[in-house]
This record gives C-alpha cells, structure tokens and sequence, in this order.
C-alpha cells in the first residue's frame, strides 16, 4: 500500500477546467501543516445552528451515489439528537465518515484520503462540535488506513476520531451496512425499522457520509454557502470528484462542477469523443450513456435549461467503453459480479441476481458460450448459433421481479443498469441473438475492471492502464 | 386494487427479506393479497401495487386484517410486521 502512495505524485490529482481545485488545493498528499496553509483554520465554537443553516443554503448532496441533501440529513439527526440530550446514557449524535468505496471501479474515496485526510477530519469534527455528537467514526478500506491514522495523529484536535477498516465488500459501504458493521461486526445491510438519523448505531441518532462529502463539509464551514455555490449550477451546485476508468489514457480523478458536459470532462482527460462507445456513468448501480448531450447533475430537471440529458453522476464513476467493444458483454461481467456480490440475506437478491446474470451472460455471449467472469470476451466476435428472441423478454420479467424486493438497493441498482445497457446497446440484441457480435473483437471493459481493482490502494499510478 | 383502493388500505404488510426465507404460509394465508415469485418468496399480487409501489410493503384490505395478523404471528422466521397504509 505504501508503495502506491509513493507513486502518487500531486500531479495524478488533476486540477477543474475552470479555477483551481477545491478538495485538493493544499496539492498531493497534504499534511497538516499544507492543510491548515491552504485552507486556514477551521473556525472555532460558533453559535449553534450556524453550520446547519449554511450546510441548509449550499445545496450540498452526498456524495457517496444516493446524492441525499446533507442539509437536511443533518437537520434530521440534530434534531433527533436534541430531544435525546437528557438521556441517562451517551445517547448524543454518531458520525460516519463512510470511505469503504465498495464500487470496484471508484477510486476516488482513496484518492481523496491519500492527498486530503484533513478536509474528511475537518468535516467531522466541526460537525461534532455543532450537534455535540457522542463518537465519530471513519469506516475505510484497509489500503486507506495508515494514511488516516497518521493524519489522526498529526493533529492536536482528532484524538476522539475511531478508525476502522471497512470490509472489500459492494454492499459493505450500503449506510446501513456501515453501521451494522460498527455494531455487530457483520457489514450487511438491515431491514430498518426507523431512519438512521433517528435511531442507527447502538440506537442513538447516526449520521453516514460519504468521506468527500464531509470534505465538502469541511469547505462549507470555513467559506460559507455561497461561496460553495459559486461552483456549479443551481440545482447541481459545487464540486464532486469522479474516477475515470476504461479505455482512457490513464485513470485519474477529476474535480468536476455539478452540471459538468460529460464530453468537456473525457475532453479534459484527453479523451477524443472518437475513442468513446459509451460511458458507464455512476458505477455498477449506474448507467450506460452515449456522452453527447449528456450533462453530470444529480438534477435530473436540469434538461429544462437547455443542457442536455442529465444524467446522476452516482458513486462519480466514470468508465469508458472504447469503439470495438461488446457493451453486453461488459454488462454481462458486471452484472455477474453484482450477482456474486450479494449479501445473500434477501431471496429475490440472493437467487433473482444470478438469474439476471445468466441470462444476461446468454445474451452477450451470442450462443457461444458467454465470456465468463475474467474471460477476455470469448464470445465477442465470434458466431454461434441463434439465440431464443425470448431472452430479452426474460431480462425483463427478471428485472421487474427483483428490483425494490430487498433490505438495500442492491437489486434496483443492478437492474437500473441492465435496462440501460438494453437501451444504448439496443441496435447490437440483434445481432447477439442472430449469434454473432457486431462489436469488433475480444477483449471488453472486463479488463479494464480487473486493472482497477488490482491497483493497490486503489489511487491512479502512472500506467495505470492494462 | 384499484388507486383509490390503494390510498385507502387497511394497513401494509412489511416484509424483511433479510428473514424471509420463503416458506410461503403468507401466501397461504392471504391468497388475494400476496402471490409466490420463481423462488417461492411473496410477491404482492398483480394489479395490488402501483407502477414503482414500494414492493416491500403490501397494501392490505380492511377484510385480510385477520389473516394479516395470523400471518405475522404463524411466519415461522418471524419476517412479517403490519404497518401503517
């Protein structure tokens, strides 16, 4: 893991297009001493209230996928918290910065803690301060540890700061699943009785997020509102980071606006709108995109300004699908991997996802066979025998019969990005049930996904591409 | 159910499906409210939720509260709770 920090220079943190950057203003691997430079001080006791209502204004949203308003989840746990001060035991708000980035394809919640650990810490303790919270707790991958706890170290105010390694699990960073994990050990989510806000880790009021949106947080407590909206556009206002993966040049993490063009941000990768197929946007639970017209805005009423198809950046993932490739069978993968990653608590999700898999992998593999997981696309290119027409029907039914029958999302995310794929890969289901692959040859995103998640530490290294 | 059925529901059938385990006395019990899917789990019966319903919580008729209540106390895995409509 030390190695890979190593490798990371501040140069593998690109800077926006327009301004500099937010989250990495004190450069590449910013100890305390360049943090407190960059950024100031974080201010001290205010009057109560006084962050919320400037949290309230900013519009920020969680940037974990589910883009919640921060705002208000933090007016929800505040408020449970206050009517629960006179409990006889600690009974005070519990915060989570949440860094388990169980998406193989983000790296950006590592990135993050490898350069910025003091804008997470930040976040959380002035958040602590404002709702007299009753333990803080940073949950994060085992590649993410030492840096954290060296940052915990190097700073006179983050003594009461727990860290905990997260499990290499999709539904482990799940909020629920996070703080089932604090409680019992098992990272699993739960079928929740009452919010989070109101009663999560050990029945006290819990508040999840992700770790860059409390390094947003962070931002908003030192500069205001205002200045946080300065960026972005209304309904999308700020900044967010998102991990670029695929058929790029390099994998990186870029600062983007809300309400970014998703062709300005390949663009600004160097990536020439020619070497792009179609962009999985959001990450496994996202979606495919072809990029014109497409705009990054968790406002998805954003296409009224005349901007474009707008489309939830999710997780902030990002992974480019190069000309040639199969995106069925891409999906096929993934979904495979979804399947598998099942927390294997929920029947329709326990048997309803390798269902989905397995018809979905008929489907890519084109009467062949299917790719397989780590297959480098077998099927792609070659012709088989004719599929059953009916299959794509079957994806249907499946699909209706799994999503929203679960404790979690897990089923919805993974058939949300099913439906996409048939409707940007639609022109190729011909050809995959006439059993042969239109997409060119072998060799498919599947690649791509196995160098990500073999990248230790997971934060973009030169070469990062295989 | 129709939609205005639906606004009007008795109550919900909560299912947890980290319990449900599929045995299928629900489905037994409450014939007209709730089918079994591929694998044997309750799945709220056609036409008994909206477009996008939350699929977890079953609206239930003033008439199955009975055998709502049986069902929720005979689920051997204990995955059933009626709640609000």
């Amino acid at each position: 893991m030390t190695a890979a920090v190593g490798q990371l220079s501040p140069a593998a943190v690109r800077e926006p297009w327009d301004g500099g950057s937010r989250l990495f203003a004190a450069g590449g691997r910013a100890g305390y001493a360049g943090h407190l430079a960059a950024y100031g001080p974080l201010p001290g006791h205010e009057p109560r209230g006084t962050l919320l209502a400037q949290l309230q204004a900013s519009g920020l949203t969680g940037r974990g996928g589910a883009a919640f308003p921060a705002g208000p989840k933090l007016a929800a746990v505040a408020e449970a918290g206050g009517a629960a001060r006179y409990a006889t035991r600690p009974s005070g708000p519990v915060l989570i910065a949440n860094g388990a980035e169980g998406e193989p394809l983000s790296f950006k919640d590592a990135t993050l803690l490898h350069n910025a650990p003091h804008l997470v810490i930040d976040g959380l303790l002035a958040t602590a301060q404002s709702v007299a919270a009753s333990a803080i707790y940073i949950y994060t991958a085992a590649g993410n540890l030492d840096v954290v706890a060296a940052a915990l170290a190097e700073r006179p105010d983050a003594a009461g700061v727990i860290l905990t390694e997260s499990p290499d699990a999709f539904v482990a960073g799940q909020a629920s699943a996070a703080v089932n994990f604090l409680e019992t050990g098992r990272a699993i989510p739960v079928d929740l009785r009452r919010r989070l806000a109101d009663s999560g880790f050990k029945g006290r009021p819990t508040l999840v997020q992700n770790v860059e949106t409390w390094a947003q947080v962070a931002l908003i407590a030192r500069y205001g509102a205002d200045w946080f909206r300065a960026a972005g556009v209304a309904g999308d206002p700020g900044t967010r980071l998102v991990s670029l993966s695929g058929d790029v040049p390099a994998q990186q993490v870029l600062e983007v606006p809300g309400g970014a063009p998703l062709t300005d941000v390949l663009a600004t990768a160097g990536i020439r709108h020619d070497a792009v197929a179609a962009v999985l946007v959001g990450g496994f639970h996202g979606r495919w995109v072809r990029p014109e017209g497409v705009v990054l805005s968790v406002d998805e009423g954003a296409a009224g300004l005349g901007a474009g198809l707008a489309v939830r950046p999710g997780a902030g993932v990002l992974h480019v699908l190069g000309p040639g490739r199969c995106g069925l069978a891409a999906t096929a993968d993934m979904v495979d991997y979804l399947a598998g990653q099942s927390a294997r608590q929920c029947g329709p999700c326990m048997f309803g996802l390798p269902a989905l898999a397995d018809v979905m992998r008929r489907l890519a593999g084109g009467g062949s066979g299917g790719s397989g997981r780590g297959g480098a696309g077998a099927g792609a290119g070659v012709a088989g025998p004719p599929l059953d027409p009916g299959l794509v029907d079957e994806v249907g039914r499946l699909s209706r019969l799994v999503s929203g029958r679960g404790a979690c999302h897990h089923p919805d995310g993974t058939v949300r990005l099913i439906a996409s794929a048939l409707e940007v890969f639609a022109d190729d289901i011909p050809w995959h049930l006439a059993g042969q692959c239109n997409s060119g040859h072998a060799g498919h995103a599947a690649v791509g996904l196995a160098g990500v998640r073999d990248q230790p530490g997971r934060v973009p290294a030169e070469g990062g591409r295989r | 159910m129709s939609a205005d059925s639906r606004r009007e529901a008795a109550a919900r059938l909560h299912i947890d499906w980290t319990r449900c385990d599929g045995r299928g006395l629900c489905a037994e019990l409450l014939p007209e409210a709730l089918s079994r899917d591929d694998w044997g789990f309750p799945l709220a019966a056609p036409g008994r939720l909206a477009v996008d319903a939350d699929k977890s919580n079953v609206p239930l008729k003033h008439s199955e509260l009975g055998a709502a209540a049986d069902a929720v106390k005979l689920c051997p895995v204990l995955a059933l709770r009626l709640a609000r409509p």
